[in-house]
């Protein structure tokens, strides 16, 4: 996973509250059993003129010139919600957005998000329209917890200390998770003995 | 074996859905290989997971239990911590046995007074939804309470549990008690003899505390719940079926669904009409529904569909006659699978149809382009469906 330090740039505006991840990436563009080739369908329903078809709609903000090569986003609250598919994020991350700075994240999108290298920065939603007015670029500091614009206003932001520790050095959670693997086994077999019903085969006659 | 497959009878591993059928051989050879039971396209016990794994008692009291699917709160209603992930955390669960998580604060929903006759646990959760909003549960594990979950059966505590994810939350849950302990008994993987006696004297032990303390905690009279109907594209913008959409609603969401400010919802002409889903597949779902349909047809011009959410599930309805109370009624009878609940490039209803459905998910274009998407109670489908428009079930059931 690519390690994310910071990263300055104009964010893209998208404030509409519980943007779905149907929506983010809808199934009909989800063709593959893999990771790869989702970046054109993200938001399919709202960057396309027609379901299934590639004709830009202008109105749409990744459409917009000065946004085409988006890496921030500025959601509304509830941002990624519905389905767990962790397509949404592939298809952001191919895309290549690495942060989305929203009021609130659905809580399995946003676990997603650390998975695959996109920061979750979660603002106020008044500190978020006056960047999205400002039409200014940001700089999103992950070390400091801070966005801030030049010469103006710095913002910081909570994030828990694994996620932040798993984005800013790009860490691998089964590696992490498999230096306990002592700790594990031990619980499981504590676990079995008490509760033999919870394991397959062990459900008695 | 639930998303993708075909729910069209004779079905085989073929699918409208595209790469659906590279998806299902896939994922054969792949459970193959790793030693993975799979409860296949033809399998008797195939199904929706959130149906047959209850059904199978594949989930118990106390168990931790993941899939890379939102719903498996569902099964929450069994006193299990059940919860959805990503694909990249099962891939961790797979590989360590473990999740790693921060723990989730705690909230109490208490539902006291009994709901009125036709108001079902869908519309039970929906008001919860309307009420504090589609990211209302954001970071906590809820816990339902009070003495109308206390009444519902199992089925119905699965629907309440299924919707939690709507409400953002991590999961939903039901304290387990002599229902689920019921519910449980015979099925193919939970304990049973000795075992049973040991797990059930573990299973009393899980019920929260009487004096216990929770980060949150709301109230819902359920007697003052009507039955539920949504208006707009999230959960959350859903009303009472005597209600009307706001008067200052959100822009998007009404240009979307073609409806006005102010605007009752009763009276609105549907298009189709959906039973079926991890949230409404299930017998007693059907069988509220078919109790509506017997003897009635649904309107001219109406599409209608019930997809079981288990094969079992429809076994069992057709063993009880439910199968010709559907197509009597004018209802395609299917195999069981999420079938239209969303829309992957396979089946749909025409662009721009009004639909109302016992599925969980009125998002832009959920069930297909420009679908309009109204989520209601079997009940209320049926009820609808037969008049043409949004109905009340209540007046139908008089």
């Amino acid at each position: 996973m690519k390690p994310f330090t910071t990263l300055t740039a104009l964010p893209a505006p998208l404030l509409l509250d519980n943007i779905d991840t149907d929506t983010i990436i809808p199934s009909r563009e989800m063709k593959s059993t893999g990771k790869t080739g989702l970046a054109d369908g993200l938001f399919a329903p709202w960057r396309y003129r027609t379901p299934g078809g590639r004709d830009p709609d202008p109105d749409f903000v990744l459409n917009r010139p000065d946004h085409a090569d988006a890496q921030i986003l500025l959601g509304g609250g509830n941002f990624g919600c519905g389905s767990s598919r962790e397509h949404a994020v592939w298809a952001l991350a191919e895309y290549g957005i690495r942060a989305i700075i929203a009021p609130g994240f659905a809580p399995i999108f946003a676990s997603n998000c650390t998975r695959n290298g996109i920061v979750p920065v979660t603002l106020d939603r008044a500190t978020i329209e006056e960047i999205a007015a400002s039409h200014a670029p940001v700089t999103i500091d992950l070390a400091a917890q801070t966005v801030r614009q030049e010469g103006g206003a710095c913002w910081p932001f909570d994030i828990g200390a694994e996620a932040k520790a798993m984005l800013l050095e790009g860490l691998d959670a089964i590696d992490l998770t498999l230096k306990n693997r002592a700790e594990i086994a031990a619980f499981q077999q504590a676990d079995r003995a008490s509760r033999p019903w919870i394991y397959l085969g062990d459900i008695g006659q | 074996m639930d998303h993708i497959v075909d729910t069209r009878p004779g079905r085989g591993d073929r699918t409208l859905m595209p790469g659906g059928q590279a998806f299902i051989t896939e994922t054969r050879s792949a459970a193959r290989e790793a030693g993975i039971t799979l409860f296949d396209v033809t399998d008797p016990d195939q199904g929706i997971v959130h149906v047959i794994s209850p059904e199978l008692g594949i989930v118990l009291p106390g168990c931790t239990l993941i899939a890379p699917d939102s719903h498996s709160c569902t099964q929450g209603a069994f006193g299990a911590l059940a919860w959805g992930i990503g694909s990249s955390e099962a891939e961790h669960a797979m590989a360590t046995g473990t999740l790693r998580m921060v723990r989730p604060r705690t909230m109490r929903v208490r539902f006291t007074g009994m709901p009125g006759p036709g108001v079902t646990p869908k519309d039970m959760i929906l008001t919860l939804i309307a009420r504090y909003g589609a990211g209302g549960g954001k970071g906590y594990a809820v816990e339902f309470t009070g003495e109308a979950i206390d009444a519902l059966d199992m089925e119905g505590r699965m629907t309440l549990c299924n919707m939690a994810t709507e409400f953002s939350a991590m999961t939903g849950m039901i304290a387990p008690d002599e229902k689920t302990f019921q519910w449980l008994r015979g099925r193919r993987y939970a304990p049973r003899g000795a075992m049973l006696e040991r797990a059930l004297a573990d299973w009393r032990t899980l019920a929260s505390d009487p004096g216990a303390r929770f980060d949150s905690e709301v109230e819902i009279d359920a007697a003052a719940i009507e039955p539920m109907v949504s208006w707009g594209t999230s959960p959350e913008h859903s009303v009472g079926i005597s209600g009307q959409v706001p008067d200052d609603p959100p822009e998007r969401p009404i240009r979307y669904m073609g409806v006005q400010p102010g605007q009752k919802l009763a009276g609105i002409p549907i298009d189709a009409a959906f039973i079926g889903s991890c949230t409404n597949g299930r017998l007693s779902d059907l069988r509220r529904a078919a109790a509506l349909l017997k003897g009635r047809h649904v309107a001219p011009g109406v599409r209608a569909l019930a997809v079981p959410g288990s094969m079992a599930v429809r076994r069992a309805a057709e063993a009880e006659g439910l199968d010709a109370i559907f197509t009597d009624a004018g209802f395609e009878w299917r195999m069981s699978g999420c079938s239209m609940c969303f829309y992957a490039g396979g089946e749909s209803f025409p662009a721009g149809s009004r639909v109302i459905s016992s599925t969980n998910r009125n998002f832009e274009g959920r069930q297909g382009p420009a679908i309009r998407t109204h989520i209601a109670s079997p009940e209320t489908v049926a009820a609808s469906a037969i008049a043409g428009h949004i109905a009340d079930p209540r007046e139908l059931a008089q």
